[in-house]
């Protein structure tokens, strides 16, 4: 009885794959066929049971029993239409693989992805690299957006990257296939040969460029609406402050204590620090107080020297200007806390800035400036830093803040166009989530996806 | 003697030294920022010229031949020209390099996480589909995707978007907004402190459990003996400071 049933089971492979290739001949690929499974099942039954199972499978189909008796359901096909190439939209090094979904794709069944050198014919000196359950890897499950999309949205798709026993060199041709499991039976795919390439342009970033476009056109307008009419700035409590701290200071007789932040140039929170600087480098310049600017990053201090210079120089006091006003301590992160605490303890500067950005010190340094007494102004980006500053200093500009600070204290028609344009971004943005959020809900109310080629675009797609 | 042992003096000595700063500034706080600051600068300079002098630049270039790497030389170069008066305007070519590349390359990545992560991330149906339920509304607090959170999401990025608006002035209604963003704001810094501080404590314990193992007559109980100089070098120092007369100003 068991033998009977192996031998209706083999005869029904035999028969729903060769249908299966039919149905699907002019898009299948299959460069190198690999029927590595089924004809030893079959040759291996001898003469007897190829009668007998014929017979029985004859008769079972004009009696209309195998849809009934859902052997079509049992069937263990190979992957069709398997499609490799090199993945788009990357830095190389690594391939993708397609199939179409199975008629069998069941969570029982797995699916093996192979590979191995070019030229291989034999797919058994080809090397799993991964394996797993015949519903996953599914396109539609994946983060890529519609415009990059390489196969339909129901397809499997595995991308093959480097590691793990894997190294994939650019240029180099590989050889790829996909291997269905279901029990002890495995089918493994056509051999498809590809090689992986860098690209110049990573089209899933094209919404990034579209909205840099959007933003920086807004931003460009806004300027030049600044430069015909005044704009409205609202009153931000922290910067009113810093001409209070430096007024301040100059009546003590004690100096400033400015920080640029734990970051590089690369920094924006870096560069929006540098540029308050030297609004306040003028202002001391003016009043004629110290100003002490330790560094962490010596381009940084560079760069903050030439700032400050200017500041001087535009403040008609280039005489006073301090070559050694900017100086570096340590790029080491507690050491120079130590070493600024010391500085606070010692010189007493009657106003502490704490522009940029800050990690674990941002706590250290605050603490010890309130304890000397010191009016203090932080501005940072650093979230998770903000609320100790909130806490420790007398005024904070929270995020964003700190990059409208320069346009407020320069009330240059350039920094407040670009203030205005970030405005109009933000209201853009607050628009964009408001029909996201409508169709995201008529999507899901309706079972629909065209709600989806519009939500796609506002993904962070790398 | 086993440098085990030395290293265990030396960490307890500068850990106390640095701790005794919550006293106040003294000669044995500036001993070991000092100390610190100097070991970090020079550590700094060595692992500097090996990662950038050796392996990024004499390596690839004299042994690999790769004359490209001249280019970013040169620019690097140019930053030197500071200390030559008649040529120090060439380091601002430099300067405007790296600030326009650090531009270039912090655009794209903020509009990437600052604008469509968290857009990706606010945008969420207000219904759900449950198996067996069909499309519901969901009252599930904890439940970060339900309907209810969905909804106090918008509500929170809406209006601390609404509060970083600077050229709308926040009176009327706008200040309503304006103020639940700052309580939203609140509420974030809030729980950040919280977890923060906690894991500021584990780095206590750290150091505590140190000073403790070094109490060990195995280390010659240097949490003992440097304790002992550090509080005794502390009262010293205040009665000596009684004793001088104030400085004048």
């Amino acid at each position: 009885m068991r033998s009977l049933a192996a031998a209706l089971l083999a005869e029904r492979r035999v028969s729903a794959r060769r249908g299966w290739e039919g149905e699907n001949r002019e898009l299948f690929e299959h460069p190198v066929e690999m029927n590595v499974v089924m004809g030893p099942m079959i040759s291996n039954r001898g003469r007897r049971w190829d009668l007998f199972r014929l017979v029985i499978f004859i008769y079972a189909c004009l009696a209309g029993l195998v849809p009934s008796l859902g052997w079509a359901e049992g069937m263990l096909l190979r992957p069709a239409n398997v499609q490799a190439f090199d993945t788009p939209n990357d830095g190389g090094e690594s391939l993708t693989v397609n199939w179409a979904p199975g008629p069998l794709d069941s969570p029982d069944a797995r699916y093996q992805v192979l590979l191995g050198d070019a030229g291989a014919t034999d797919a058994a000196s080809l090397k799993v690299i991964a394996e797993f359950p015949a519903q996953t890897r599914l396109v539609k499950d994946l983060k890529g957006p519609w415009w990059t999309r390489t196969a339909e949205r129901n397809w499997h798709q595995f991308v093959i990257r480097n590691g793990k026993g894997v190294a994939l060199k650019d240029g180099t041709a590989y050889t790829v296939t996909v291997a269905v499991l279901k029990g002890e039976e495995r089918m493994v795919g056509p051999l498809l040969q590809a090689a992986p390439t860098p690209n110049w342009f990573n089209w899933n970033l094209v919404n990034n460029l579209v909205l840099t476009l959007i933003f920086g056109g807004v931003v460009f307008f806004s300027i030049a609406q600044a430069k015909r009419r005044d704009i409205f700035l609202r009153r931000i409590p922290g910067l009113d402050a810093v001409d209070e701290a430096i007024g301040r200071a100059t009546e003590l007789g004690k100096p400033i204590l400015y920080l640029t932040g734990a970051h590089d140039m690369s920094d924006p929170s870096t560069i929006a620090a540098a540029v308050i600087l030297g609004r306040v480098a003028k202002k001391t310049a003016a009043y004629e107080t110290e100003l002490l600017v330790p560094h962490r990053d010596p381009i940084t201090m560079a760069v903050c020297q030439e700032i400050t210079k200017q500041a001087y120089l535009e403040a008609g006091k280039p005489d006073l200007f301090k070559e050694d006003s900017n100086f570096f301590i340590t790029s080491d992160q507690f050491s120079y806390t130590a070493a600024v605490d010391g500085i606070m303890l010692r010189k007493q500067p009657a106003a502490n800035f704490f522009m940029g950005s800050y990690f674990a010190e941002a706590l250290l340094l605050t603490e010890t400036g309130a304890s000397t007494g010191a009016i203090q102004i932080a501005g940072t980006d650093s979230d998770h830093q903000l609320p100790f500053f909130v806490t420790t200093c007398d005024y904070t500009l929270i995020g964003e803040e700190l990059y409208a600070a320069s346009a407020y204290l320069s009330r240059e028609p350039v920094q407040l166009g670009t203030l205005r344009g970030q405005d109009i971004g933000k209201a853009m943005i607050l628009s964009v989530i408001a029909i996201g959020i409508l169709l995201a809900t008529l999507g899901v109310a309706t079972q629909a996806a065209w709600p989806q080629y519009f939500l796609d675009f506002f993904k962070d797609v790398k | 003697m086993d440098a085990t042992i030395i290293g265990a003096w030396v960490a307890t000595g500068l850990t106390l030294f640095i701790f005794s700063f919550l006293y106040k500034d003294n000669p044995l706080f500036k001993l070991a920022e000092n100390l610190y600051v100097g070991v970090s600068v020079g550590y700094t300079i060595v692992k500097t010229y090996d990662t950038v002098i050796v392996h990024l630049i004499w390596k690839p270039i004299v042994e690999n031949q790769e004359w490209t790497l001249l280019i970013p030389v040169a620019i690097g170069l140019l930053m030197l020209t500071r200390y030559v008066p008649k040529a120090a305007w060439l380091s601002r070519y430099a300067f405007a390099f790296i600030v326009g590349v650090g531009a270039g390359l912090a655009i794209p990545r903020t509009v990437s996480s600052f604008i469509l992560k968290q857009i990706e991330d606010t945008i969420r149906p207000l219904l759900m589909l449950v198996p067996g339920e069909g499309v519901t509304f969901s009252w599930n607090l904890m439940n970060p995707a339900s309907s209810v959170n969905v909804i106090i999401v918008l509500i929170g990025v809406s209006s601390v978007l609404f509060y970083f608006f600077f050229s709308v002035e926040h009176k009327g209604p706008g200040k309503m907004v304006a103020r639940t963003g700052v309580m939203f704001l609140m509420i974030a810094f809030g729980a950040a402190f919280g977890y923060t501080v906690m894991a500021r404590m584990s780095l206590l314990i750290g150091r505590l459990t140190d000073l403790i193992e070094y109490s060990d007559p195995s280390y010659g109980r240097p949490t003992l003996w440097l304790a002992l100089v550090t509080i005794g070098t502390l009262i010293a120092l205040s009665l000596r400071s009684r004793s001088e007369p104030p400085e004048e100003g």
